[in-house]
């Protein structure tokens, strides 16, 4: 079944209307702004959404098999402001050391989550509805309601996302990395094929041996683990570390994942979609203020985007089964 | 299971006598007790009692009867949201999206308001508003047939999304004098808040419809399977669909209550709502997998809830402290009710073992 895909084929799938929806997207700011589509907007842009590219793949996983989780913002928010405050308190620490620090506590939260949802037998909305607001209240707790702001963190630590390497910024290369990584598991690896099984039929998953408890485990802890990373870069790239970091960024990550195709109700998405979904909205956001759109729009849209996104997508699939249906009769 | 066969026999026999007179007597004391302990509603109200005991040892002002009246204030917005949420999640459904009903229907208010409309209008005008956005959640949910996790997560940001493009870091703050009474008035000349008696008489109404009418008794059939009660002739979407237009509806009334009490209008109103609502009902005893639960048990919850809230901020403890507590009282209600099954389910099993061991 392998090789070159045919020329239908390419044209059904989402990740090509995608590519066309945010080219044409470029071409109408373009209109507006000429100077939107240079290399080194493009390069900003992408920079900024690199952020979300992490954290939707970690969203990717835990929708793909069925679940959401609510809480990646507050892991972000808290995660970000325990490794500034390490970085304020010892900044003879190497900035290496600080990162680790945050992406595992990302890791535990994210354990945290899956524990609940696995052996808790506790929904996994209301697992992360509730940790949303835990996560973010032992924020407050931890910081005494104080920021760290720039001149209190070192410079090593905000060369974790600012720096260069072959030109391309080092939070770029974070992305790539995670998305690698994740790409990897989710095709290639045992693992990863399982999180399909268990979201595309939960019964017949466990009746072949699929354990859920180790999935649903995994997948939340896959998700904390980027959102401890991403709550590291998030504080070091606007040096500054705040008590509402990425509030309502959960919104944002679900958004990417429904944008790139990813069924709502799991087992079916791909990793090159939830990328280019992140992109759509990391483009969307960046052109708002550059055609003159104030940025308290941003929520409306947003939301918007979500639903309609949604609406394809459910139609689509309705679409897809009533030709199924109709080539079985025939 | 060779207990008891050589040495020990005399106490083989006494074990052996125990379990007989269990066999005949299910509901000895200690079963009844342990029974009626273990019974959600009465945790619940040992709670109650326990929060009320604790709270009035830490501070004098806490069994105040003008206070404990005054701070049903606080909550009885979010109690009237709870009571079709009930419904909601009855039906294994949910909606996150009420805390931004709220929000739109007061932009809708305060933008009638600032145009001159009178009191009554401004009424209807949130009442309607939620009702509108119930209907649009209800449509996405049931005649598309999208999940309901993923509409009300859309229309959380877009229902918000049209106050804050339009206020921004504005607020809208003139409304007519007669309109405070809603969220402010107290019952005649008494002490009793309009607010609390108003909730009383939606829970009553409320209660009536879940635990008296065939729609009541058509929610459950679908929470505890929905394609069993779609065999058995209830129209699913259609009752799914009057739930999200309920919650639409008393989203809005208790927006005119919000709105009322706080006499302004800004895009954040009513930030974090949602989960203390879902909290509520769960902490109540609805089963978030649905079918099981009652709305007595929300009642308890609310009270609780509201009174240990109220107690906390008597001793001075941080807003972050409570919403750290209602996440926590969130997940503990939903893992509880699952731990104390199973402890049960072990009981039961050991007896059983203890039964086959003296028939052997």
């Amino acid at each position: 079944m392998k090789g070159i895909p045919s020329f239908g084929k390419i044209k059904q799938r989402r990740e090509t209307s995608l590519v066309f929806l945010i080219l044409l997207l470029l071409l109408v700011v373009t209109l507006r702004s000429p100077g939107f589509v240079s290399i080194k907007n493009l390069q900003r842009i992408i920079n900024d959404t690199s952020i979300l590219v992490m954290v939707s793949l970690g969203q990717f996983f835990v929708i793909l098999a069925g679940g959401i989780d609510l809480s990646v913002g507050s892991i972000i928010g808290f995660s970000g402001m325990a490794a500034s405050m390490l970085n304020e308190a010892q900044p003879t620490l190497p900035a290496f050391v600080v990162l680790l620090v945050g992406v595992l506590i990302g890791t535990a939260f994210g354990a945290l989550n899956g524990a609940l949802v696995a052996f808790g037998k506790v929904p996994p909305i209301i697992t992360t509805l509730g940790t949303m607001s835990i996560f973010r209240g032992i924020t407050f707790v931890l910081s005494k309601g104080q920021w760290v702001t720039a001149h209190e963190m070192t410079e090593a630590y905000m060369l974790l996302p600012h720096g260069n390497f072959l030109g391309i910024s080092n939070l770029i290369w974070w992305g790539v990395l995670v998305s690698t990584v994740l790409y990897y598991v989710s095709r290639f690896t045992r693992s990863g094929r399982e999180v399909f099984a268990i979201g595309g039929n939960k019964t017949a998953a466990k009746f072949v041996g699929v354990s859920e408890r180790k999935i649903t485990m995994m997948i939340f802890t896959i998700s904390g683990m980027v959102s401890g990373l991403a709550g590291v870069m998030w504080t070091a790239r606007y040096a500054a570390a705040v008590n509402e970091t990425a509030t309502g960024f959960e919104l944002q990550t679900v958004a990417a994942c429904v944008i790139g195709g990813v069924s709502i109700a799991g087992g079916s998405g791909a990793v090159s979609g939830v990328i280019l979904g992140a992109l759509f909205m990391g483009i969307i956001n960046n052109a708002l203020p550059v055609i003159n759109l104030s940025p308290f729009l941003q929520l409306f849209i947003q939301g918007a985007i979500v639903l309609f996104a949604m609406l394809i997508n459910t139609l689509s699939e309705v679409r897809r089964g009533k030709k199924l249906l109709q080539e079985r009769l025939a | 299971m060779m207990l008891g066969t050589h040495n020990n026999r005399q106490e083989t026999h006494k074990s052996d006598l125990v379990n007989v007179t269990r066999l005949i007597n299910e509901t000895s004391l200690k079963e009844r007790m342990i029974t009626l302990f273990t019974k959600w509603e009465v945790i619940l109200g040992l709670l109650l009692i326990l929060v009320f005991v604790y709270f009035s040892n830490l501070t004098p002002y806490f069994l105040n009867s003008f206070n404990l009246l005054n701070t049903t204030f606080t909550f009885t917005e979010k109690a009237i949201m709870a009571l079709p949420m009930i419904f909601i999640i009855m039906s294994g459904d949910i909606d996150i999206s009420v805390a931004s009903i709220i929000a739109l229907c007061s932009f809708a208010m305060g933008y009638a308001s600032s145009l001159g409309a009178d009191t009554w209008t401004l009424v209807a005008i949130g009442v309607v508003v939620g009702l509108a956005a119930g209907l649009f959640n209800g449509f996405f949910v049931t005649k598309v047939g999208m999940p309901a996790i993923a509409v009300t997560l859309a229309t959380q940001s877009i229902f918000r999304g049209i106050p804050q493009a339009v206020l921004g870091d504005k607020a809208y703050t003139k409304y007519p004098q007669s309109f405070a009474y809603f969220g402010q008035g107290y019952l005649g000349e008494s002490l009793i808040p309009f607010s609390l008696v108003f909730f009383l008489v939606l829970a009553a109404i409320m209660g009536f419809v879940l635990h008296k009418t065939r729609y009541g008794r058509k929610v459950y059939a679908i929470g505890n399977a929905k394609e069993a009660a779609r065999f058995c002739g209830v129209q699913v979407n259609q009752i799914r669909f009057i739930n999200f237009a309920l919650m639409g509806l008393f989203s809005g009334i208790a927006a005119v209550l919000l709105t009322s009490r706080i006499g302004s209008t800004r895009p954040n109103i009513a930030l974090g709502y949602d989960m203390e609502v879902i909290t509520l009902v769960v902490l109540g005893g609805v089963s978030i997998s649905g079918g099981k639960g009652n709305l007595f048990g929300v009642i308890m919850a609310i009270f609780l809830l509201g009174y240990l809230k109220y107690g906390m901020g008597l001793i001075n403890l941080s807003a972050k402290a409570m919403v750290i507590t209602t996440g926590t009282l969130l997940i503990v209600a939903v893992l509880l009710p699952g731990f104390l099954d199973s402890i049960k389910a072990w009981r039961k099993l050991r007896r059983q073992q203890k039964t086959s061991t003296v028939a052997n």
